[in-house]
């Protein structure tokens, strides 16, 4: 292989390899974080997570485009149905919890 | 403006790491809560803007609302009590909402090239090149891999929701070798869906493949998580949470966009940790709670030979003198919805200079911090919870300490029966008090299925019935004598 092929080469692999970066300095920042989380906050913090792993909605956001295949739309609906069920749900049912630990004396 | 949209994202992203940073200390959960919320109605709006041009928006909006509706009734409506239940289906909607957008990139990719072989490698882009989903193996790669965790985290937990709310029992499905069947089953089509994404092949193949993979994926969820035993429940549910937070990164690998990849990871890591945890409280391995077969069913008032019950007046003529009452509550608790009226006993208590502490087990309940949220929605103080390690030492100053629905977790045959299932499993040491007073329906043995030797202990009593009810006659005795 010469020089420009394995640059090039790179190049279509740099996506991953940045994406890989950054999903394994992720997991070690959640690690940290989510350590410090006392037991009794536990219930909230699961919910919570839930709701932001509704993040799926941006992906789902992308499959809804009018290029796509009805079907490809169709599931593209679905998803973000299901991502926003996620998303509402899980921050208005932690923001109840959450009002219910600090809100009264 | 192309500049800005990346940063944005990064915008959100660090919101969504102060959000979480927020949720360590009680006093500042909420913001951190109100912050998450704001980063993703950044990255939604962000992504409107950038899909815009050519947006199907029939689709997206008909999504939004739908779903926008349904999570809202669904999160005012639910009891505390029913937190379980409602993560377990939320978790579910999250791996699903992955799974579809996986599914919808493969569709809009090899549907619109009907004739010819296909690979992943030498794709073009779409009619005008707009978006190309699927652009690359690794692309494809991570497409599979949310497809396959998405979709077994769906039904997985619509299998932990019925459990939860009672719909299917206990250990179902468990018979042998279905681990290696689950195994053969997921392993072959997914390594063949990964071979095909480096590979050129016909568009028919590749979109039966697809299929056959999200068929195995939602069926390996089912049989994967009927066997697991109600007890092991809040391991599964915290998995779970982790699945939903790994298909969304793997979402974010296939559309290349690191948000995604940050906040599921971040949600992976969380969900991962409070696994650990669950095992770590029951003395169990995760294998072992997904793999192994745990308890036996047989049970009932066998072995038991000095059990004495007593009652409601009884036991308020016992707390009148007491100078410190413990209560450990279970999921019991949570069945009768007794929360509130166990406040009211411990409020009568405390006006009665009585010290009150509430002992919580992490694996109390079903799901990791469920006693907390309960207790906290009757305005219990935070400051009463005591954590397992703390409290322990303090039963041998407790005067009466009640268990309210709480069964495994304070059996002592975990101390010293090296033979029984649960021996080394870290529990609530409450025969050490002077009195112990179980609240129960009957002897029926908790989810370990064996029975639990506190109940012949000389200071048990046992009072039969409905926590809640028990405790409202504690109540109305208590004031009679006061």
């Amino acid at each position: 292989m010469d020089f420009i092929a394995i640059q090039q080469a790179m190049d279509a692999f740099r996506p991953l390899s940045v994406g890989l970066f950054v999903f394994a300095l992720a997991i070690f920042l959640g690690y940290e974080l989510i350590t410090k989380v006392p037991p009794t906050l536990h219930t909230p913090l699961m919910s919570g997570a839930n709701a932001i792993s509704g993040i799926t909605i941006v992906g789902a956001l992308y499959c809804a485009n009018s290029e796509f295949e009805l079907l490809a739309k169709i599931l593209g609906a679905f998803a973000i149905a299901f991502a926003m069920i996620n998303v509402v749900g899980g921050f208005v049912v932690t923001r109840r919890m959450l009002s219910m630990f600090g809100g009264k004396k | 403006m192309n500049v800005i949209f990346p940063l944005l994202y990064l915008v959100a992203a660090v919101m969504f790491i102060q959000g979480i940073r927020r949720l360590s200390k009680v006093r500042t959960a909420k913001s951190g809560n109100t912050l998450s919320a704001a980063a993703m109605a950044i990255a939604i709006a962000v992504t409107m803007v950038i899909v815009s041009d050519g947006a199907a928006w029939p689709f997206i909006l008909g999504g939004m609302i739908v779903g926008s509706a349904i999570g809202l009734i669904a999160a005012q409506r639910v009891e505390m009590t029913e937190m379980p239940e409602m993560v377990a289906l939320f978790n579910g909607f999250g791996g699903g909402a992955s799974a579809l957008v996986s599914l919808s990139l493969f569709f809009s990719m090899f549907l619109a090239h009907e004739t010819g072989d296909y690979s992943f490698f030498v794709t073009e882009r779409l009619a005008n090149g707009h978006f190309a989903p699927i652009s690359s193996a690794s692309s494809a790669v991570s497409a599979i891999l949310g497809l396959v965790i998405g979709a077994i985290t769906l039904t997985g937990s619509l299998i932990a929701f019925m459990k939860l709310n009672g719909t299917i029992s206990g250990n179902m499905f468990a018979f042998k070798g279905r681990n290696a069947i689950n195994g053969i089953l997921l392993i072959g089509p997914v390594l063949l869906g990964l071979v095909m994404c480096f590979m050129a092949m016909d568009p028919n193949l590749v979109l039966i493949l697809v299929l056959v993979i999200t068929a195995v994926s939602l069926v390996v969820g089912v049989t994967a998580t009927l066997p697991i035993g109600g007890a092991d429940m809040p391991v599964v549910i915290s998995l779970l949470n982790s699945l939903s937070g790994v298909a969304a990164s793997m979402a974010g690998f296939a559309v290349q966009n690191p948000l995604l990849i940050v906040a599921g990871s971040l949600v992976g890591a969380s969900g991962l940790i409070l696994t650990q945890i669950m095992c770590k409280a029951m003395n169990r391995t995760l294998a072992g709670v997904l793999f192994k077969n745990f308890g036996s069913t047989s049970g009932g008032r066998d072995g038991y030979t000095n059990v004495k019950e007593s009652s409601a007046e009884e036991v308020a003529m016992l707390l009148e003198d007491a100078s410190r009452v413990v209560f450990v509550p279970g999921y019991g608790l949570a069945v009768a919805q007794a929360q509130h009226t166990t406040r009211e006993l411990a409020s009568l208590l405390e006006a009665n200079g009585t010290e009150v502490a509430y002992a919580i087990h992490p694996v109390a309940g079903r799901m990791p911090g469920h006693m907390n949220v309960l207790l906290a929605e009757a305005d219990v103080p935070y400051e009463q919870l005591v954590e397992m390690d703390a409290i322990n030492p303090e039963f041998k100053q407790t005067d009466v300490t009640i268990v309210l629905g709480a069964n495994d977790v304070i059996n002592p045959a975990a101390l010293d029966e090296k033979d029984s299932p649960i021996y080394g499993m870290p529990i609530l040491n409450v025969h050490e008090s002077r009195t112990v007073v179980v609240i129960k329906r009957s002897l029926s043995p908790g989810f370990a299925g064996i029975p639990n030797k506190l109940f012949d202990f000389d200071n048990t009593v046992m009072v039969f019935g409905d926590a809640k009810k028990v405790l409202t006659a504690m109540v109305s005795e208590f004031k009679e004598n006061a």
